[in-house]
């Protein structure tokens, strides 16, 4: 297809005000421009956004899957930093 | 001919844009990129909708009985009032964007004004109208630019196809004695008044695009009087196909 030159783009939506863009996929598009129009055409068409921003997906830097043991394995053992161990009163409700 | 003019108006106003939007969802499984195919998926849908929502409106002044789907697959050609514009072929990617762009920069000043139209449904469905054609236009333009300002034979795609679809453009600017009471009543638009808007977008996006802007020379007319190229009727032919086949069919 024609678009082996086009750069790829990550496509980012928030959907309501209050809440976070969220990542929902990539596009290919020739600039930035035409990158938001896909962005808007490709994931957009239910009502799902306020807001989309579109970032080269060459600007990301990714974690080396290779690295997986030193980045994450460290803190499996560490149970302590997950916030399981205090008692919420039930008039505090969901949390 | 016992059609009042507001019925006639809806109606061309309805063909305009089903018939592109017929067009526009030929693109989907052809396009160059998904991304694209979506585009097209999406404006075609924007157009049929606007269709919908006028042919509803038309069966109701006609009081006939007749709904939207009885006046959208069960006329034939001659009764169409769509522009010729709309119901050129489509072409490579830059014709059918190139009939985009004349269409839209068109169609969202023409669905400004009528939003304020005396006539509240008509004013209503425009009102709608106007934010989906606005993406047209944003849409056609940026592409027209790209094309245009493009590699040498994106260049002359874009070339041929302004030149090949130029002389369909006026048609969008006539205005006759069916159209000309409704003007006066403040229920139509007068389309001569958007004429300097659409030469300035023109001119602004051929500009960019490094584009010529054709010579006014000879111009096509007739669509809105019934008289058509002859790919209308393969577009009908398509269209219409199913329900005339399967009269009344429903699943």
């Amino acid at each position: 297809m024609s678009d082996q030159n086009w750069p790829l783009w990550e496509v980012f939506i928030r959907t309501r005000n209050g809440l976070a863009h969220r990542h929902v996929g990539s596009v290919h598009a020739v600039d930035a421009t035409m990158a938001l129009h896909a962005a808007r055409d490709t994931y957009t068409r239910r009502g799902e956004g306020l807001s989309v921003w579109v970032v080269p997906s060459a600007s990301i830097t990714a974690s080396d899957p290779a690295d997986k043991d030193m980045m994450f394995e460290p803190t499996a053992s560490k149970i302590y930093r997950h916030p399981t161990f205090y008692e919420i009163p039930d008039e505090v409700g969901h949390m | 001919m016992t059609e009042t003019p507001l019925l006639q108006y809806t109606l061309r106003l309805a063909d305009t844009a089903l018939v592109l939007g017929h067009r526009l969802s030929e693109w989907v499984g052809h396009s160059p990129v998904i991304e694209e195919d979506l585009a097209f998926g999406n404006m075609g849908l924007d157009l049929i909708g606007q269709a919908r929502s006028l042919y509803s409106y038309a069966g109701e002044i006609e009081g006939k009985g007749r709904d939207e789907d009885a006046l959208a697959y069960l006329r034939d050609a001659p009764d169409y009032r769509n522009i010729l514009l709309v119901e050129q072929p489509n072409g490579d990617f830059a014709a059918t964007m190139v009939r985009q762009l004349l269409y839209a920069a068109f169609a969202h000043p023409y669905f400004e004004a009528l939003a304020r139209s005396k006539d509240a449904m008509l004013a209503a469905i425009a009102a709608k109208a106007v934010k989906e054609m606005a993406y047209h236009l944003r849409h056609s333009a940026e592409w027209i630019i790209r094309l245009g300002d493009g590699t040498e034979e994106s260049h002359r795609r874009a070339q041929d196809a302004l030149d090949e679809l130029w002389p369909y453009s006026a048609e969008m600017f006539e205005t006759d004695r069916i159209e000309r009471a409704l003007i006066e009543a403040g229920v139509a638009i007068d389309p001569a008044s958007l004429r300097a808007t659409w030469d300035k977008t023109l001119d602004h996006v051929l500009n960019e695009a490094t584009l010529e802007r054709p010579r006014d020379g000879y111009m096509q007319s007739g669509g809105r009087v019934g008289r058509h190229s002859e790919h209308l009727g393969h577009i009908l032919a398509e269209l219409q196909f199913v329900p005339r086949a399967y009269p009344g069919a429903s699943w």
